[in-house]
């Protein structure tokens, strides 16, 4: 909205031109950082990026100097995909329950909490899931694996299991993307009109048939926006997933092995790293830009798109 | 007779047993509540390990004594990380707030629907979701390499990343104040920017004070910015333009994957230090909003 003022003076005020000037210049910062964060990084990733192998192979080796990103590719999105599996369904059931279910009184408190997780530092959730995670839950992934070793095909997705994997990864990254997928759930499933879901209970729906009927096909759009801000938030975790993760270079299709992903391989390998490896680091950096950035664009654009049709302008 | 109800694909028999599809409701509505309940597990289960392993090291002298000198060492505390997370938190609300605030004023009172405007409300969001250790990264690029690891580079690194946020939720503060009063203001012959500075801001500044502690509690727990900005230091340093310093969250990160006990001892107690750090923000931005809703 711009606000039209008639200058009645007539005379040209310098410190409102400025002023002006000074909050449009704030707003350009933030293209400003993101073509430099771009720039920056893609000149130092230069030579790793045309290196011929970068995109190609799967080996990563320091002293041969062959930096092949596909394992971490590999283990960013099998790490994110899990997380999405398990936060998905709970963050939605969360949402539906604030909104359609829950008494007025208990909304607020359950609202709270949730985002009492986002309050705590990943971090911690990481040291909690390294310390008192991954060895509790072997004995869960030993009897899965158990189970289904005599099935074809969850065999190989549920193998030899390690405490410190994927899986393990999927589930704390699962925790700490739970708190925004649900409440941009919340923002959008609340957006549903009143006289649809009235109508719908008024013609004898129960109350999970007026959900099903009304609520979820009125929101699903602006659903899969906020899963897919989800996966991003998910993809682009460092710290957790480093300490989690188990720090391995391979493709398996077993969930319950140690992988790598793309931020915690920047993480724990930056340090020590020179030369061309530096340059491989930064140009993993530059693909998780580049990936976060495309997931982000696509899934604002479908948010934002589904807030503006709640308002009705468009 | 029979009635349905259609909407978009799905049709549902109304018609159906009536007991079924009670029990089916109940049953569907039992699950979205274990949701909930599900999602809390993991969050007492943290909580209660934290204050657990945290609280048998928490004492004074912890809170306030240089880094151990070796990880073996069963003395030593943390007090050089917390200083260091509270002075590179602090040089980043200094640069991001106003620079947030400013860029909200621009989208919310100046864009209007330009299409800079646009671009740059879109492309805030986009920033929120931009992995904080390409922050890290894209800060030791562009400014450790020339001026070595200190505290000023981790708070650039946070400073990048509070900066969206505070965009974010700012703008909807402002949009928040009624046009009236700035109406009312232009009528008695005020400035656009004299409006801005004291009517809307003054209007909306609990709601962009809550927003930019929530941030600022976001950054505080913060670990990928630092770990290559921020350096590894043992001992007390105030200065934020030379000398290594270090985090609580460096600590943690440190200790968390360190096999000696008592390390990992004073990683839990950094651990209970920052999350009561990072709650005692939110609440605040809590208790601040809340007087704000109540006061419209």
């Amino acid at each position: 909205m711009a606000h039209p003022v008639l200058d009645l003076t007539g005379r040209r005020n310098r410190g409102e031109a400025a002023f002006g000037g000074l909050a449009r210049f704030a707003g350009i910062l933030v293209l400003i950082v993101l073509s430099l964060i771009a720039l920056v990084m893609t000149t130092r990733a230069w030579p790793a990026l045309t290196s011929g192998n970068f995109f190609t192979t799967k080996r990563w080796s320091v002293p041969d100097e062959v930096f092949g990103s596909l394992a971490f590719v590999f283990g960013t999105i099998v790490s994110a995909t899990v997380a999405i599996c398990l936060a998905v369904p709970i963050s939605i059931g969360i949402a539906l329950f604030v909104t359609q279910v829950s008494p007025g009184w208990l909304k607020k408190p359950i609202v709270y909490s949730v985002d009492l997780l986002a309050t705590v530092p990943s971090v911690v959730f990481g040291f909690w899931g390294i310390s008192v995670l991954a060895p509790k839950i072997m004995g869960f992934y030993e009897s899965v694996h158990d189970l289904t070793s005599g099935i074809p095909g969850l065999r190989s997705l549920f193998g030899q299991p390690n405490g410190r994997s994927m899986f393990t990864a999927g589930i704390i990254l699962a925790i700490m993307i739970t708190p925004i997928v649900s409440s941009l759930s919340r923002e959008v499933i609340s957006t549903c009109p009143q006289g649809d879901r009235e109508g719908a209970l008024a013609l004898g729906a129960t109350r999970w048939e007026m959900i099903r009927a009304v609520v979820i096909p009125h929101s699903s759009g602006g659903l899969v926006g906020a899963v897919m801000l989800g996966l991003g938030r998910a993809m682009g975790e460092t710290i957790a997933a480093t300490l989690v993760i188990g720090s391995s270079a391979q493709i398996t299709a077993n969930l319950f092995g140690a992988g790598n992903s793309m931020p915690a391989v920047i993480a724990s390998e930056w340090g020590e790293a020179l030369g061309q490896h530096r340059s491989a680091l930064t140009a993993l950096a530059v693909t998780l830009f580049a990936l976060t950035i495309i997931v982000n664009v696509l899934a604002t654009s479908i948010v934002s798109r589904s807030r503006r049709r709640a308002q009705g302008t468009i | 007779m029979t009635s349905t109800m259609t909407t978009g694909n799905s049709t549902i028999d109304l018609g159906a047993t009536g007991g079924w599809r009670s029990i089916k409701s109940r049953l569907m509505i039992g699950l979205l509540g274990t949701a909930f309940v599900i999602v809390m597990i993991p969050l007492v289960l943290v909580l209660a390990t934290v204050i657990m392993r945290g609280g048998k090291v928490m004492s004074w002298s912890f809170l306030t004594s240089d880094i151990a000198a070796s990880e073996r060492r069963t003395s030593g505390g943390i007090g050089p990380a917390i200083v260091g997370t509270l002075l590179t938190t602090g040089i980043a609300t200094a640069i991001a707030a106003p620079l947030g605030v400013l860029g909200a004023i621009y989208l919310a009172e100046y864009a209007g629907t330009s299409l800079l405007g646009r671009v740059v409300r879109f492309m805030s969001s986009v920033m929120t979701g931009v992995p904080s250790i390409v922050m890290g990264l894209f800060v030791y690029l562009l400014f450790t390499l020339r001026f070595k690891q200190n505290a000023f580079g981790g708070a650039l690194a946070l400073a990048c990343l509070m900066l969206p946020i505070i965009i974010r939720s700012t703008e909807e503060m402002l949009r928040l104040v009624p046009t009236t009063l700035r109406e009312a203001s232009y009528g008695l012959g005020t400035s656009k920017a004299r409006t801005i500075i004291s009517i809307v801001l003054p209007a909306a500044l609990p709601g962009v004070v809550s927003g930019v502690l929530l941030a600022v509690a976001r950054a505080a727990g913060e670990t990928a910015p630092l770990l290559f900005t921020i350096g590894a230091a043992k001992g007390l340093n105030l200065q934020p333009f030379s000398g290594a310093n270090t985090a609580l969250s460096a600590q943690i990160f440190g200790n968390a994957s360190s096999p000696v006990e008592a390390a990992q001892a004073r990683g839990w107690g950094a651990a209970l230090t920052l999350v009561a750090l990072a709650f005692s923000f939110t609440i605040f931005a809590r208790l601040v909003s809340a007087r704000f809703s109540s006061q419209r």
